[in-house]
């Protein structure tokens, strides 16, 4: 396909919404053994079935439940709830960013659908639409339906974990923790558009590496970000000399 | 039994400090970008983005996986290169993936 990147959705259509559940299939079984190692896991630290699956259902975002249950207590003092909220908030601050790019895109979809969809932006959906928005697609169904099927299967698979505790004895045997890196990889490939990319997205990667050495915890997941954007401001500026 | 679909006060309000915290994430970066006109500066660093997000977010993991997970990626990357098609990227990424640990490497 060489079609222009698309400006702005344009529509909300049931076909989008297939299409996207179409694009979502490739990543579904990382997902799903994904949630079941969050089920077992939140079962080991004593949350309840109903709690661990109310969790995913609201939630919703694989790495900060895990880091959530680093947290996990039985007496939830004021003290508490505001440190798992903050660094709840610290790790899916990359989400900031995926919004970020995603907006002008958003445009002209009325808030009615836009704000209620947005409660199911995850990486991988982010990445699909974004790939999908390159190739010139203009449904915002797209986002909805792969963030649907996401949110379905995610719940679905929380519960037998959270129910037999350890059911993934050996996450690393098949490489399925490497499945959503793979899959991210794979997917910038085609968003590449040459050497100014090659420069912001180094980078990116320099200031995150660095920045995940020199300070503890999940800021290189914003720091590379935004290092990556400014360079490509800079190098459009410049190139406009 | 009822005991595991029971819901503690306190995981409840945690919960849905966590859900408050995420969705805030969800819609803030569009919420605040809508208000930032699309200069042609702005729109350069938006193009950028979505590489920068996912370089910076998998390259870390990377140097902290090893090389299994390096060659896996390159793999998949080379693979998506040739094809354009994710679905095969994501095989030939994992079977290296457990080849290379298969190796020991």
């Amino acid at each position: 396909m060489t079609k222009e990147p698309s400006e702005t959705a344009r529509r909300v259509t049931l076909a989008g919404v297939r299409e996207g559940a179409r694009l979502v299939a490739p990543v579904l079984p990382g997902i799903c053994v994904f949630a079941a190692a969050f089920g077992a896991a939140a079962q080991q630290k004593g949350m309840t079935v109903a709690e661990a699956a109310l969790s995913s259902a609201l939630v919703f975002a694989g790495a900060s439940q895990l880091v959530g249950l680093e947290l996990w207590t039985d007496t939830w003092t004021f003290a508490a709830l505001l440190a798992i909220a903050v660094v709840t908030f610290t790790v899916n601050a990359r989400m900031i960013l995926q919004g970020a790019s995603l907006q002008p895109w958003l445009r002209e979809v009325p808030g009615a659908a836009k704000w209620p969809t947005l409660f199911l932006l995850t990486d991988a959906n982010w990445v699909i639409t974004e790939r999908y928005r390159d190739r010139g697609g203009d449904d915002f169904g797209v986002l909805l339906g792969s963030g649907l099927v996401l949110w379905v299967a995610w719940l679905a698979f929380t519960l037998p974990g959270a129910l037999l505790g350890g059911l993934m004895d050996d996450p690393k045997r098949f490489g399925v923790d490497l499945v959503l890196p793979i899959f991210f990889s794979a997917m910038i490939v085609p968003l590449w558009k040459g050497r100014r990319d090659t420069i912001a997205w180094s980078v990116a990667g320099l200031v995150s590496v660095a920045t995940w050495y020199a300070v503890p915890g999940y800021a290189f997941m914003v720091a590379g970000p935004l290092a990556g954007a400014l360079a490509g401001a800079a190098i459009g500026m410049a190139a406009r000399r | 039994m009822s005991e595991a679909f029971s819901v503690s006060p306190g995981a409840f309000a945690a919960i849905l400090g966590m859900t408050a915290a995420t969705y805030l994430c969800r819609v803030l970066g569009v919420w605040l970008m809508a208000h930032v006109p699309l200069t042609q500066p702005v729109r350069d660093g938006l193009a950028a983005l979505p590489g920068s997000i996912v370089v910076a977010v998998v390259l870390p993991l990377c140097v902290k996986a090893g090389l299994p997970a390096v060659l896996a990626l390159a793999a998949a990357m080379a693979a998506m290169l040739v094809r354009r098609n994710e679905l095969i990227a994501l095989f030939v990424g994992l079977a290296v993936a457990s080849g290379a640990r298969a190796f020991g490497l």
